[in-house]
């Protein structure tokens, strides 16, 4: 699953991020601000209008990003949940 | 050269760097520009406990050692000792939010492997507190190498501790330490040794920010979101009429004493002249808008310094995409309504170049205060004061229609800008949420201050030569008795050519007049009206109600609404040029939006004179 469908307020871990899908300076944005492979995440707020922007939880710090940039993280269901 | 020893206060954005500073320096505070950027400086001084005086620099807040904006890069500059007209710090002051370690401590490895002295301020520790954390200061210390202080920066706990653990890294200034290791730059790296250091150091976690989960349930909320925003908006715009309306009349009741004080002691003349109906009368008729721009201004710090403003740039940010813009506009445009010259230089933290380019053209589309008065006269004097129903006056909806106006033609503007010559794939849009804070009136009170100042000053002296230039380019060459002394002196003269221009669009002789000095300032133009009208009618004092009356025998109705519209796009006050030319270094955009802005200025002001001429306005 991606980041970008995950239902809102269900934990989630972040599998794999494809740098790659994302401009240089979105990339580097991103690590800056948390994100990275085994970080628990957490969809809290969706935007008004097309569900876009998303406000994820990102380890402590609350992040708002589009779906489009969030749909390069792959996430799977947080350990605890999935047992 | 001064050798007082240079500490930087340097962390990620919103660990309290400012409020630290606040409570460091006091007042004692200057507030600068770097050299070639237009990035704030803003330093103090404070003293250490052993009495050795400190001059302390608040550096813009970035996440890392690679800078993403102008802003970010100055930081990078001073800590590496790169920045010119500042010197290499004798040390750091690391700044991090306690609730917030895994990810602060990874800048704060990368600062501290700089090799400068550095103590770390563990802000936000009542936060921290509140949230169930406990962190071991010692581990921390321990693992990073450095002194670590707890401190509250808003309520001044543990200042004497940081002063104290500043006093023994700090050299005597000097001798700078010069910065050893090249920057880390691995952020992967960085980020998971930072991990593994805030996990050892920091037990015991229970649910976190439940206050800001509770508030953001509503601001964020997809329907009571967008209207908890409108209605701060109202509130905001409301106030600025409401609220003002006592004060604006203490000031112009000082004014008019001025006025008459002088009248008293000086025998008429050309002093008197000058003082009564250039000084008081056009630096008093901008003056009285202090009101209205500090209530704006309150508004806008207070949404900054609660965190909401993010939110609204949440809220805001899938309709500016649809612009190409991306939330982050939404603030500078928003501070734009007080005045663009601020909004301008707020598109700073805009870190793509195109977006921040767009932003900048289009942010003197917002009404910004200083046009108020240019509306509330003519809309005095043209507009019926009648109720359409529900309790809605005429007047305030033809207000309201032109603050619209205004946000159109700026998101149109962007929508071309963005296709062509600003062309590129949209920037996106990733921002940090702080949590909500209850803002602290000290720091809020002294962002006000410094906005009243920047105002006065500037009323002080360009508005000031703007208006006694213009008394005196319509007062001489005096003419002779029979002709009409303001088309026979220099203004005159030149408002006659500009007259040729301008006639086709429906303005007259005395419009012509007033829009050249508006350029210095869009207010001039309701005193230079006031002038131009006294001086050929031979009053000696004027006051705004007979502007209103003479307007309204003078001017037709087509004429009114052309030079409303006018006002809407053009006359950009050269403050706001010489912004442009400082925040784009150079002269090919403030000249491009002077351009595109008085052709829209000329095209709406006609289609709308020529509109109304057509219904038999
Ligand atoms: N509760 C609490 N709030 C703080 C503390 N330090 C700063 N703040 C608040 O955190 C917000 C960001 O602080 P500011 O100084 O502007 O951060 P900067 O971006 O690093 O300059 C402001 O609303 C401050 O009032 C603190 O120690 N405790
Ligand atoms: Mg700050």
């Amino acid at each position: 699953m991606r980041l970008n469908e995950l239902p809102p307020h269900e934990a989630a871990l972040i599998r794999v991020i494809d740098w790659t899908a994302l401009k240089a300076g979105e990339a580097r944005r991103m690590r800056e601000l948390g994100f990275d492979e085994g970080v628990r995440v957490e969809t809290l707020h969706r935007g008004p209008v097309g569900m876009d922007p998303i406000a994820c939880r990102v380890g402590r710090m609350t992040i708002a990003l589009r779906r489009k940039t969030a749909a390069a993280v792959s996430v799977e269901p947080f350990p605890m949940a999935a047992e | 050269m001064n050798s007082t020893p240079l500490v930087a206060l340097v962390g990620n954005p919103n660990a309290g760097k400012s409020a630290l500073f606040n409570a460091l320096t006091g007042a004692r505070q200057k507030v600068g520009n770097y050299p070639g950027v237009t990035v704030e400086r803003k330093s103090g001084r404070m003293a250490l406990p052993d009495g050795r005086p400190i001059e302390l620099v608040d550096l813009p807040g970035t996440y890392s050692l690679d800078p993403a904006s102008p802003d970010e890069q100055v930081t990078r500059d001073v800590v590496v000792g790169r920045q010119e007209g500042e010197k290499l710090p004798s040390a750091l002051v690391v700044v991090l939010d306690a609730t917030n370690l895994d990810n602060h401590l990874r800048f704060a490895l990368q600062l501290i492997a700089l090799g400068l002295p550095v103590v770390i301020a563990l802000n936000m520790m009542d936060m921290a507190r509140r949230d169930g954390l406990t962190i071991d200061v010692d581990a921390l210390s321990k693992a990073l190498g450095v002194p670590v202080v707890e401190t509250v920066a808003v309520r001044r706990l543990g200042m004497d501790e940081l002063k104290t653990a500043l006093a023994t890294v700090v050299g005597d200034g000097t001798r700078t330490v010069r910065a050893g290791a090249p920057p880390e730059h691995d952020i992967v790296t960085l980020q998971r040794r930072a991990r593994a250091i805030a996990v050892a150091a920091t037990r015991e976690e229970s649910l976190a920010r439940a206050w800001t989960h509770r508030l953001d349930a509503v601001a964020l909320h997809p329907v009571s979101g967008p209207i908890v925003l409108a209605v701060i908006l109202f509130v905001m715009f409301q106030a600025v009429f409401a609220w003002s309306e006592a004060p604006i009349g203490w000031i112009e009741a000082g004014f008019v004493a001025a006025q008459d004080a002088v009248g008293a002691v000086l025998p008429t003349g050309i002093l008197r002249s000058l003082l009564v109906d250039g000084v008081i009368a056009g630096v008093g008729s901008v003056l009285v808008f202090l009101p209205q721009i500090l209530i704006l201004f309150l508004f806008i710090l207070l949404l900054e310094a609660s965190g909401y403003m993010v939110r609204a740039a949440f809220l805001m940010d899938r309709l500016m995409a649809g612009v190409g813009l991306s939330g982050r506009a939404f603030i500078p445009l928003l501070s734009s309504f007080a005045c663009a010259i601020p909004g301008i230089m707020a598109t700073r933290t805009i870190d793509d170049p195109k977006d921040r380019l767009t932003t900048i053209l289009i942010a003197p589309l917002m009404t910004c205060s200083a046009r108020l008065p240019v509306y509330a006269v003519i809309i005095g004097a043209f507009i019926p004061a009648r109720d359409v129903g529900l309790g809605v006056g005429l007047q305030g909806l033809v207000l309201f229609g032109l603050y619209v106006t205004g946000i159109v033609s700026a998101m149109i503007a962007a929508f071309v800008i963005r296709r062509t010559i600003a062309k590129g794939e949209s920037a996106g849009f990733m921002m940090e949420m702080p949590r909500y804070q209850m803002p602290v009136i000290r720091d809020v009170a002294i962002g006000l201050m410094q906005r009243a100042w920047i105002f006065l000053h500037r009323a002080g002296t360009l508005i000031l030569l703007a208006t006694v230039l213009l008394w005196a380019l319509l007062s001489f060459p005096q003419s002779p008795t029979g002709r009409d002394q303001v088309r026979y002196s220099a203004a005159g003269r030149i408002a006659s050519g500009l007259e040729t221009i301008v006639r086709p669009i429906g303005f007259n002789h005395e419009i012509a007049l007033a829009i050249i000095p508006a350029m210095a300032a869009r207010e001039v133009a309701v005193s230079a009206l006031a002038t131009v009208y006294a001086i050929e009618g031979g009053d000696e004092v004027q006051t705004e109600r007979s502007l209103v009356g003479r307007l309204r025998g003078r001017w037709s109705l087509p004429t009114a609404l052309a030079f409303l519209m006018w006002f809407v796009f053009a006359p950009q006050c050269l403050s706001t040029i010489a912004v442009i030319r400082r925040e784009t270094n150079g002269w090919k955009w403030p000249l491009f939006s002077l351009a595109y802005l008085f052709g829209l200025a000329y095209l709406a002001a006609g289609f709308t004179f020529w509109a109304a001429t057509a219904l038999g306005l």
